[in-house]
């Protein structure tokens, strides 16, 4: 797949501080990629970095093709960021600060209101940013990064302060994006929000990346062999599961839990099932979820530092 | 660089002052004071003395001026001349004094209360280059400070003409000084501090060191530019015009200097840490 975004050996400094360091990694375009990480691991300044609002000390970074330190105006006209805590002018109106936005961005007002209705954001445009809450703020921020219909959205810790409803409504804007043909970069330190969205992971930690791929990917690389949990209408059609190719072990108590060699064989698994006559109620891959990977990852490289 | 960015960076600015009343009112009180009150408090007494000691006082402060300037009262009485020297020229300094402070206190705060705010990560993501967000500052800066100068020296002129006009047998102010003053010398001298003004706002790291700092390196602009508006209105000869035309090309280098240091990480706030 193609890269929207490319890191190669970047490092920023701040003085003493390594902000980050020899990071390299890559986002395909179209996909989400989620840069995972503890506070302080690196995002932000990564992603401003993407930006070419900070300009790197080394390493080679380009964005859609271009180079930021050399094209970074044409970069920012063809990316979106949501900030980690999104600022506007406060003594302004809504209304006020997306057609600031829109101006800047090359966009008339009609985008600037069809931004605004499409996150419910448009009857508060009259009223001061000032009085707010925090997700009407993070709405408006969502609204304004996609003013200008960008190729490239950068979302640092988009949920932040968030309710639980909030955050969902986040997380499905972020899908029906990707879901259009738009790169995503999602920063940010809560697993649970990048289950289920990331089609690819990048680790960070003390600025530059650890690991980097698909889950399934980093999954068979870092965790022991993949469990799947099997059922069917009629269990003696699961018999012969013991005898199929890539099944390390078999254990039968009510459902079935098939160890595997590789995640990769399931969908073969479930088909030969399915065409030796089994009716399949339940096919769940257990153990898998990006928290267990995480935390295995970072034992890992602990261990491999250490 | 594309002006409707520049002009889309003061306009937001020049929306969020006018509808900042802790901004403004202070900055009307005081132009309020030095371009209405003093005026005619000063000029009615000293109007309506007549031929009292205090007015022979005043008159022996006037004799002791240049006698180009007290030469220049089209009139004989000494009350009615103290009236028309202090009113053209003792009051002069008001007409700069005021639009300085009021656009140095926009300047101070113009690119470090963008990072104070949050709003610099905005402005340093955003396609706007940093000329245009520099040249956009500038122009949010001087505006306020212009606007001061026309509204409050046309107060002025109607206080002026109001008190003392009757007994120079009608309106005489503004004098061609004075309109050289407004439109030729004061404009300059508050590109030159606001252009000085702003890269120190880029630097600081807190809105308050910014105030401080830009007090004192506007204060020698402030008595320079007091000097040369006294030498303008008593002279307003060819010399003004190239003391005019001098303080222009200093605004034009300090501001294309200005804008050709601007950093986005000045607005980010990390510069300070490198």
């Amino acid at each position: 797949m193609e890269s929207a975004i490319r890191f190669g050996s970047v490092s920023k400094t701040f003085g003493s501080v390594r902000a980050v360091e020899s990071l390299s990694f890559h986002a395909p375009a179209g996909a989400v990629t989620v840069l995972l990480g503890p506070n302080g691991a690196g995002k932000t300044t990564t992603v401003r970095l993407t930006t070419g609002a900070l300009v790197a000390d080394r390493g080679d970074i380009e964005v859609l093709g271009l180079h930021p330190k050399v094209n970074g105006d044409e970069i920012r006209r063809r990316v979106g960021v949501v900030p980690p805590k999104p600022a506007f002018y406060d003594q302004l109106t809504g209304w006020d600060n997306l057609r600031f936005a829109a101006r800047i961005f090359g966009s008339n007002e009609i985008d600037a209101y069809a931004a605004a209705e499409r996150f419910s954001i448009e009857d508060a445009l009259l009223q001061e940013v000032g009085g707010f809450s925090t997700g009407m703020r993070t709405r408006l921020a969502l609204a304004r990064a996609v003013i200008h219909d960008p190729e490239v959205l950068l979302l640092d810790e988009p949920t932040a302060g968030l309710d639980p409803e909030s955050s969902r409504n986040v997380l499905a804007l972020i899908r029906e994006l990707a879901g259009r043909g738009r790169t995503i970069v999602l920063c940010t330190h809560l697993l649970h929000e990048a289950e289920g969205i990331a089609d690819q992971v990048v680790l960070m930690n003390r600025g530059h990346a650890q690991a980097s791929g698909a889950p399934a990917t980093l999954a068979s690389q870092y965790l022991a062999e993949p469990v799947v949990i099997l059922d069917a209408e009629d269990r003696t059609a699961l018999a012969s599961l013991d005898q199929a190719a890539g099944v390390l072990s078999v254990s039968r108590n009510g459902a079935v839990q098939v160890t595997l060699d590789d995640l990769n064989r399931l969908p073969d698994l479930v088909s030969g099932l399915v065409h030796d006559g089994a009716r399949l109620t339940r096919v769940e891959p257990v153990g898998t979820t990006l928290e267990e990977l995480y935390f295995e990852m970072q034992r890992t490289h602990r261990g491999e530092t250490s | 660089m594309r002006w409707s960015n520049v002009s889309a960076i003061a306009g937001v600015d020049l929306r969020r002052l006018f509808k900042s009343k802790d901004y403004w009112i202070p900055l009307v009180l005081l132009g309020s004071l030095f371009f209405v009150v003093i005026p005619v408090v000063a000029l009615s007494v000293v109007s309506a003395v007549g031929d009292t000691p205090l007015a022979d006082q005043v008159t022996s402060i006037v004799g002791n001026l240049p006698d180009s300037i007290g030469d220049s009262a089209p009139v004989d009485s000494p009350a009615a001349r103290a009236a028309y020297v202090i009113a053209v020229y003792m009051l002069a300094p008001i007409a700069i004094i005021v639009p300085l402070t009021i656009s140095v206190a926009v300047a101070s705060n113009a690119i470090v209360g963008e990072r104070e705010r949050g709003t610099g990560e905005f402005l340093a993501n955003s396609p706007l280059t940093t000329r245009e967000i520099y040249y956009g500052k500038l122009l949010a800066s001087l505006v306020p400070g212009f606007l001061a100068t026309i509204v409050g020296f046309t107060l002025y002129s109607l206080v002026v003409n109001l008190i003392v006009g009757p007994d120079m047998g009608g309106w005489f102010f503004p004098t061609s000084g004075w309109f050289l003053l407004i439109l030729w010398i004061i404009p300059p001298f508050i590109a030159v501090a606001i252009s000085i003004v702003l890269r120190m706002s880029a630097r600081m790291r807190s809105a308050a060191a910014a105030q401080q700092s830009s007090s004192l390196v506007t204060l020698p602009i402030i008595i320079l530019s007091y000097a040369v508006s006294a030498r303008v209105i008593s002279t307003p000869n060819a010399s003004a015009l190239l003391i005019g035309a001098v303080a222009w090309t200093v605004a034009i280098l300090l501001s294309v200097r200005g804008a050709g240091k601007l950093r986005r990480e000045r607005l980010l706030g990390v510069a300070s840490e490198t």
